[in-house]
């Protein structure tokens, strides 16, 4: 069984994001990402026109597991407290890599509270990545955790070019 | 598991022959109605990529809750020759010493009918559950290095508990052989302020009945009897397990060339007993037990302290006390008879129990005439057992049993299955009460997303390698 991504973002989060990828150069990925059945955890199918796009859409459906944003209900002093961070992370091969870029912003999560909330990949290579991300701090009042996530796994892992683009398959132990 | 063909070999067990680069054959513990279960998942196929593994012993294995799980499948057992032999992160989980701890007490239903609500709502509100939670106590770093040596022992010293919880804890609560210096400053940073935490997803806290008994001398050394309140525990290593079974799973992984290791999947990331990294990982797991233990045994210690303020009773009164604590998801140094010859095998235990039997050294004084109590926590309807382990697991199993129901629906399908529907209400009519931090978990833990424990434990029991002592019912459940 599939279940398509969440895509429900009301006209004034999209506008908001469009403003805010404008004004801050961030790609704006598309939802490419649905779940998959597994049955102690919770499987993800990634896909980007490029590599660069697959691993963006990898850290969005990540997020999108642990949190449910509400950004209604943050006042604007909050909404400021965006800011941007870079990583640069290394792996043996595509798979390696894709594993601990997304290790890297789960340990941010949920060792220092910290919420991506657009990532564009800078730079993407065989065994290097440099990412820049918008985050923000966890905050109760605008952020409420859907599951959580105790790691990222290598089961099942695989990330590979396709005629159409790029396809990842990952597996989240929740 | 398509490709994957299982022989039966009798009523509760199938081979999985040995094919390809397997280096030991695959056994299942499953009657007829698990079998057909297990066509439904990879859990199979997990079982014969662990038989792949350096220094496999006899069988790669699996209790009859197996499935599907990462790398190993959750319900697997597998133990390694110390010569030759790996230790793997993923063999033992993420939740380093997840496990149960059953607390008895001298209350009989009738006693807290009335005020199940109440004890329940003061668990609820003082036990910190559902995720990023964070305990009442602060750890220096002197102190957790304290935790993470000494575990339960720790705790008892520092107030949260009886000299006596430590007998009735496997390993006395504190492993031996732990070094803080192998555990991650993330690690670390993430254990500060979880000690004392239930946690998120399947882990939970229950008051319940004993519904039936079903050996009366296991049950009479047990301290059990027909109708009497107990407490249910399952909780495990919080942050701190999670990271470090991260940390040595990417250096292992990093490291997979120049050991050597052909893995059918990198989730089963290795190294070898003998190595420096494979005995750091075992210094920084022990860290990782150490917490879980300390993490009951607070949990333990706050129980007490709910039950006796909302009852208005004395600890005398009440006589809560331990009946056993068990850890599901280790690896441990252990001693076999292989071939006729005493061996030392590193037995991993991935969703599995110890189930050591009458006589056995590692035994409390007090169980050594019957066997070690084996804590099986089922669905929230279901209800829960104790086993007690037998002579046939040291001979089939490398003295382990399974370690739950297993779950059977993927949480995506439970939270569509239980869709419109109010879960806490279906439990209310059955006679739990439920309370939940995220009404997300509860549907995704519904009583349907698991195996039948009956089923499961049936199986333990007809093949002889951990024997039915009693029934559990739940009354009351907190949930993160």
């Amino acid at each position: 069984m599939v279940k398509k991504g969440r895509r429900k973002a009301p006209f004034l989060i999209v506008w908001r994001k469009l403003v805010e990828s404008f004004i801050l150069g961030y790609n704006l990925p598309m939802s490419n990402y649905k779940f998959f059945d597994h049955t102690a955890d919770i499987g993800v199918e990634i896909s980007g026109r490029t590599k660069k796009e697959l691993f963006a859409n990898a850290s969005n459906a990540m997020f999108d597991i642990l949190i449910e944003s509400n950004d209604n209900k943050s006042t604007s002093a909050e909404k400021t407290q965006k800011r941007q961070r870079t990583v640069t992370v290394d792996g043996k091969d595509p798979e390696d890599l894709m594993i601990n870029f997304l290790r890297e912003l789960l340990y941010w999560f949920n060792g220092t509270g910290w919420i991506v909330s657009h990532c564009k990949i800078m730079e993407c290579g065989n065994k290097r990545l440099k990412a820049k991300l918008m985050g923000e701090p966890y905050n109760k009042k605008k952020h409420s955790i859907k599951t959580e996530i105790k790691a990222v796994t290598y089961s099942g892992l695989n990330v590979e070019q396709q005629k159409s683009g790029w396809r990842a398959r990952v597996i989240f132990d929740v | 598991m398509s490709e994957i063909k299982l022989e039966k070999m009798d009523d509760n067990r199938w081979l999985l022959p040995q094919t390809g680069g397997m280096r030991v054959p695959g056994m299942i513990y499953a009657n007829e109605k698990i079998y057909q279960l297990l066509k439904g998942d990879e859990s199979a196929r997990q079982v014969a990529n662990v038989a792949h593994l350096p220094g496999i012993v006899n069988y790669s294995l699996a209790m009859p809750d197996v499935h599907w799980g990462y790398g190993f499948p959750i319900g697997g057992v597998a133990a390694f020759d110390l010569d030759g032999g790996i230790i793997s992160p993923g063999g033992v989980g993420y939740d380093i010493n997840c496990g149960c701890r059953l607390i008895a007490t001298n209350l009989s239903l009738g006693d807290i009918k009335n005020r199940l609500s109440d004890l329940t709502t003061a668990l609820y509100q003082r036990i910190p559950s559902g995720v990023g939670s964070t305990g009442s106590v602060k750890l220096s770093g002197k102190d957790q290095k304290k935790v993470l040596e000494e575990g339960s022992k720790w705790a008892v010293k520092a107030g949260f508990g009886l000299q006596e919880d430590l007998e009735t804890t496997e390993d006395g609560g504190a492993m031996d052989g732990a070094d803080p210096e192998q555990v991650s400053a993330r690690a670390l940073e993430r254990g500060k302020q979880q000690l004392g935490t239930l946690g998120s997803g399947n882990h939970f806290m229950e008051i319940e009945v004993v519904q039936d008994i079903f050996d009366e001398t296991a049950a009479q050394v047990f301290g059990l009897c027909k109708g009497q309140i107990i407490i249910m525990i399952h909780a495990g290593s919080r942050g701190l397990g999670y990271q470090i079974c991260d940390d040595y799973l990417a250096l292992m992984v990093k490291h997979a060339n120049e050991t050597g290791i052909e893995l059918p999947d990198r989730q089963l990331a290795c190294a070898y007993l003998d190595s420096a990294r494979g005995k750091n990982y075992l210094a920084a797991m022990a860290c990782g037990a150490n917490y879980a233990w300390a993490n009951r045994q607070l949990l333990m210690h706050r129980t007490r302290e709910i039950f006796e303020k909302t009852l208005r009773m004395s600890p005398r009164e009440l006589g809560m006390r331990l009946v056993y604590d068990v850890c599901h998801n280790i690896a441990k140094i252990e001693e076999f008879s292989i071939q006729g010859k005493m061996k030392k095998l590193c037995v991993h235990r991935k969703g599995a129990t110890r189930a050591f039997p009458a006589g056995h050294d590692a035994l409390p004084a007090r169980y050594k005439s019957v066997g070690q109590p084996v804590l099986i926590p089922g669905d929230m309807g279901t209800g829960s057992y104790v086993l007690v382990g037998q002579e046939k697991a040291m001979e089939e199993t490398f003295g382990s049993a399974c370690h739950g129901a297993g779950r059977v629906m993927s949480r995506t399908q439970a939270t569509k299955v239980s869709q419109g529907r109010s879960i806490a209400r279906e439990l209310a009519d059955q006679g739990v009460l439920v309370m939940a931090s995220s009404k997300g978990t509860l549907r995704e833990e519904m009583p349907e997303a698991y195996k039948n424990v009956q089923d499961v434990v049936q199986v333990m029991h007809e093949s002889g390698i951990a024997k039915k002592v009693a029934k559990l019912k739940a009354l009351s459940c907190i949930k993160g």
